[in-house]
């Protein structure tokens, strides 16, 4: 067995430990970071298929984006699992019974009778001179620059839609928008009004304006 | 002696070659500690640790040996498996980025085609560790340490990731050699020059990653207490603590390669053929890396800490909106091959 | 590698759309709260600016372009142009519901336009790659629609079941298409049935991938078993956006099954004839059924649309041109519909009172007799009586079926159609033979909406009448 092999089996044992932590644990905290582990392997297990590219995006974008995202959100929820759990019994003779079939119709399909090396021949080598990030990029601005586009718009329409269902101006909530804060004059809060004195033996100072000048107005 | 070394098993070879990285890089980080008390002690017009050893040179040993034989305190009802791996966690990814550092023309440990991007992915795994912890500690300041921590490490990766990308177009690569070489010539053709707003994005993102002053509200000492460490003590705390000098020691030196030519020198290549200290060589990367690392520390003494919407809007509204622009400048002026930076 | 300009000139109608939602996008940030009908106007002119340029360049024989991502026939012509019409009407209908809710806002616009996009994507899709993600596109956008109403927790249970059953579907549908990839290698639809020609037609993969396909199918669909989430989304959505994803989504579906099943697996139509022919008939049973017990009309109108989606399945299984053509002019026709019914309902909401159920239908004829003769021209035609288009459309695919000797399925869909009569003749009654509820407000509509609909209910009796213009294009596209 090369070192390739046992590197091989020792992720793909990894993929799956976690992966099945990721559904019985109790904890959700938990179960996020055996779904990241789960991630960190798979792509380790791409660089061994010398996908390097797409194994490195898998950590950058989903461990290091958006499982942070899911993580956090998860932290702050106060999930009830006893609830979660109260039917989980009721629905498990069901759930096991389409569990087994799929499995079993999964296996007799996906066996190395029809996706073995007799169909699926391993690639030639290609030498190390390849960058397969660059042949990547190229198919995908080239090729398939039409469907890049309309991954590009379903982006958007997520923009658009998140902040359509989350943005709302709150009456309860007491933000302040620091560029208003910033903005702010002296005259927008504080106004100097001139009056004649209340005791008439005093004598007001006649004609005497200064204060007057661009602050009252 | 290279025949010698030919000779040694290649796992030999690799973990010797990640003992050389790493164990200077330990030591650089325990006396960029000292410098930073030190210079922030000048500024301060202090005069800083004096007392251990000569001019307070032992001061950064005497602290460890100090943490060292401190007690860990774990906190009641806390995750204490999660608790005890946070800080393993946060320094690993530090200590892994290094893996493709090129230090010279021929000394990098994993010399790979995505270099750039394996950078990118493990820096944006180091916030792991202060989610981790924070949630682990069982603690309100440290809860909101993390949180704060986490939405500020998100925000300024995409603006240090766009960067990077003009980066990438410049240099036509993502091979951190191959970006170094890209910039030969002077120092008129790094790419600080063309590149000089993300440059600026990259460096200050830089600060907000490592989560320094002024954009440190996550440990923020006068609002949360300590933020995400609060509930750390001894080594556990001293990992942390490694783990961020490591990233800013990581930030200062990709900054110094990607921007102002790695190991090139400043002076023209036929100006200084030959001549040893002014030719390229390991010795410029060093200069530039202590250059910033000294940034990161002037900053800290001289800045106030930023407001946390400051800190987003900046982060969202500036530099993502700055880099993106910039993005297509750089990729019109590789088209058109501007000079003289993209004139071959 | 050089790029052809041809590439774009045949996606002028999406490059419309797409610049419209954008335009509307930005324009909508700057526009003042009494001034928000530009939007309105803005998509309106979009969507009639990428009617006509379909029609320019549409025409012609079958091309592939964007190195076979996509691909131009008279399918996708005749889809295009009438999932822009159907449109139309839909933002016609739904402006003064939303303007009385405050809801006329930029996003539902820029949402619309998008899904629109999105089934003009999937339409002329020739790759699994490029309709998945036309799907999605739409899918995404239609979760949102239905979550539109932000304070309203029907809505918001709604959009999440829509959502989680959604994705579910499209789970289904990439394993389908994962496990087509694995077998013939390739996901561009020529290649594969190329390849399933030349490989033989044995392939327990390729039939497992089948499956998982016609599973997803009838999760867009909305077929029975997979006909959970229509009910509850039709009755807890807002009615405009049930009116959006109740009528041009059809087509899209319809362009679905059609790209997946005929141009890419034709080969394999013995191995989907008999799964479809267990949805339909399930469909029109259970939809038939369970219409009748229903007291909100948005419910029935759910269960009337799985009826439907049976008898749009019973022509595609019958596996030749005629059927598909007779299934695509169904498709049309029942978005056509679709699109009439919900238009009345929101018509006849105001302020403050949405129309549920059955009995805020009573006596509309005393109210405003010629918006209850285009509800009656609407329900008539979705029952299937003469002249009206639905006869005609039911005919067609009754036809089809009898073609492959499959009789037995031709009475079924016969009696089921006869018992669904029963709900659509209901409404008829209590239009014109009940009195109205005391105490109703004048129906108050805009001259664009009588005269949309107007259009819209003499269009089902014009097509009924005169039905060859419409079905000699659908014949034509499949040839």
């Amino acid at each position: 067995m090369g070192f390739e092999k046992f590197l091989f089996y020792v992720f793909a044992f990894i993929t799956l430990w976690s992966s099945g932590m990721v559904v019985t644990r109790r904890n959700p905290v938990h179960a996020v970071l055996f779904l990241v582990l789960a991630f960190v392997t798979s792509a380790a297990l791409w660089i061994l298929l010398e996908a390097e590219f797409l194994g490195i995006v898998l950590v950058l974008v989903y461990v290091g984006a958006v499982m942070v995202l899911f993580l956090f959100v998860v932290m702050m929820l106060d999930v009830d699992m006893a609830i979660l759990r109260a039917n989980f019994t009721h629905y498990l003779p069901l759930g096991t019974f389409i569990t087994v079939v799929m499995a079993t119709e999964i296996f007799i399909v996906v066996g190395s009778e029809n996706f073995g090396l007799v169909a699926f021949p391993a690639p030639e080598a290609v030498s190390m001179a390849v960058d397969n990030t660059r042949e990547l990029g190229l198919s995908l601005y080239t090729i398939y620059i039409y469907p890049v586009e309309i991954a590009s718009v379903i982006l958007l329409v997520a923009i658009v839609a998140a902040i359509r269902l989350t943005l709302r101006q709150r009456p309860e909530n007491k933000y302040v928008s620091p560029s208003n804060q910033v903005h702010v004059k002296r005259f927008d809060r504080v106004r100097l009004v001139k009056m004649a004195s209340e005791n008439s033996n005093f004598e007001t100072p006649a004609k005497d304006t200064r204060l007057d000048d661009g602050v009252t107005k | 002696m290279i025949e010698l070394w030919n000779a040694l098993p290649l796992v030999i070879q690799i973990l010797l070659k990640i003992v050389i990285i790493v164990l200077p890089l330990l030591g650089l980080v325990a006396y960029y500690t000292y410098a930073e008390r030190k210079v922030i002690g000048y500024i301060q017009v202090r005069i800083g640790p004096n007392r251990v050893g000569w001019r307070g040179w032992l001061q950064p040993i005497a602290d460890a040996v100090k943490l060292m034989m401190k007690e860990i305190i774990i906190p009641t009802k806390s995750d204490k498996k999660l608790f005890l791996m946070a800080p393993m966690i946060a320094i690993a990814p530090a200590l892994a980025a290094w893996a493709v550092f090129p230090f010279s023309e021929d000394f990098v440990l994993a010399d790979i085609n995505a270099g750039l991007l394996y950078v990118l992915a493990m820096t944006s795994l180091g916030v792991y560790g202060i989610i981790i912890a924070g949630w682990s500690s069982n603690s309100k300041y440290a809860l909101l340490g993390a949180m704060r921590s986490a939405a500020q490490i998100v925000a300024y990766e995409i603006a240090m990731g766009f960067a990077l990308v003009g980066v990438l177009i410049a240099a036509g690569s993502l091979n951190l050699g191959d970006i170094v070489t890209a910039q030969a010539g002077s120092v008129l053709t790094w790419f600080w020059l063309p590149l000089l707003p993300l440059f600026g994005v990259y460096l200050i993102s830089g600060v907000a990653e490592t989560n320094r002053a002024p954009f440190d509200v996550a440990e923020g000492e006068s609002e949360i207490v300590a933020g995400f460490h609060v509930e750390y003590s001894g080594m556990a705390f001293a990992i942390f603590f490694l783990a961020e000098y490591a990233n800013m020691i990581l930030v200062s030196a990709l900054t110094a390669l990607m921007f102002t030519g790695g190991w090139l020198s400043p002076l023209p290549q036929d100006w200084v053929d030959g001549i040893p200290i002014l030719d390229d060589g390991f010795h410029w990367l060093l200069i530039k890396t202590f250059f910033f690392m000294f940034l990161f520390l002037w900053f800290r003494a001289t800045f106030p800490r930023y407001r946390y919407d400051q800190i987003m809007r900046l982060g969202w509204k500036v530099f993502i909106p700055i880099t993106i622009v910039w993005i297509l400048v750089v990729a019109i002026a590789v088209i058109y091959r501007l000079p003289p930076w993209w004139s071959a | 590698m050089q790029f052809d300009a041809a590439n774009l000139t045949t996606i002028l109608p999406e490059i419309t759309i797409l610049v419209t939602a954008c335009l509307v996008l930005v324009v909508d940030l700057y526009l003042k709260e009494k001034n928000k009908d530009v939007n309105h106007k803005l998509s309106l002119f979009g969507l009639v600016i990428a009617v006509a340029l379909t029609g320019v360049v549409g025409g012609g024989e079958r091309v592939v372009f964007f190195d076979g991502n996509l691909v131009h026939d008279r399918i996708s012509d005749l889809l295009k142009g009438s999932i822009l019409i159907v449109s139309l009407f839909v933002f016609v209908y739904a402006r003064s519901w939303l303007k009385d809710r405050n809801m006329l806002v930029g996003e539902f616009y820029v949402l619309g336009l998008f899904a629109v996009l999105g089934m003009l994507i999937m339409v002329s899709a020739n790759s699994f790659l490029t309709i998945y993600l036309g799907l999605e596109l739409q899918a995404l956008c239609l979760y949102a629609l239905v979550a539109f109403d932000r304070d309203s927790k029907k809505g918001a249970e709604a959009a999440m079941k829509y959502f989680v059953l959604g994705a579910l579907g499209s789970g289904m549908l990439l394993y389908g298409i994962s496990m087509i990839y694995g077998a013939t290698g390739t996901i561009e639809f020529g290649q594969v049935a190329q390849a399933i020609a030349e490989k033989g037609l044995s392939n327990q993969v390729l039939v497992f991938g089948i499956v998982f396909l016609v599973i997803g199918i009838g999760f867009k669909f909305g077929a029975v078993p997979f006909h959970m989430w229509v009910p509850d989304i039709y009755e807890g959505a807002p009615t405009p956006a049930v009116l959006i994803l109740g009528s041009a989504p059809k087509i899209a579906a319809f362009a679905l099954a059609v790209r997946m099943l005929v141009d890419g697996l034709q080969n394999l139509h013995s191995d989907w004839h008999g799964m479809l022919l267990i949805l339909a008939v399930l469909s029109m049973g259970l939809g038939n059924l369970v219409a009748i017990a229903q007291t909100n009309i948005k419910r029935m109108l759910a269960y009337s649309t799985i009826s439907h989606v049976g008898f749009i399945f019973l022509g595609l299984l019958a596996g030749s041109n005629q059927g598909y053509a007779s299934a695509m002019f169904y498709t049309i026709v029942y978005a056509l519909m679709a699109a009439g019914a919900f238009g009345i309902l929101l018509i006849l909401s105001r302020k403050g009172f949405d129309v549920e159920n059955l009995e805020d239908l009573k006596g509309l004829n005393d109210r405003d007799s010629w918006y209850a003769a285009m509800m009656a021209i609407v329900m008539f035609s979705m029952a299937g009586v003469p002249p009206t288009v639905g006869f005609m459309a039911k005919l067609l695919v009754l036809e089809a079926v009898i073609r492959i000797d499959l009789v037995w399925l031709a009475l079924v869909a016969v009696i089921f159609s006869i018992i669904g009569a029963f709900y659509y003749l209901r409404v008829i009654k209590l239009i014109y033979f009940d009195r109205p509820m005391l105490n109703l407000p004048e129906l108050v509509t805009t001259n664009g909406v009588r005269f949309a609909m107007t259009i819209n209910g003499l269009a089902l009796l014009m097509l009924g009448l005169f039905p060859t213009a419409l079905l000699s294009l659908c014949q034509a596209a499949f040839v």
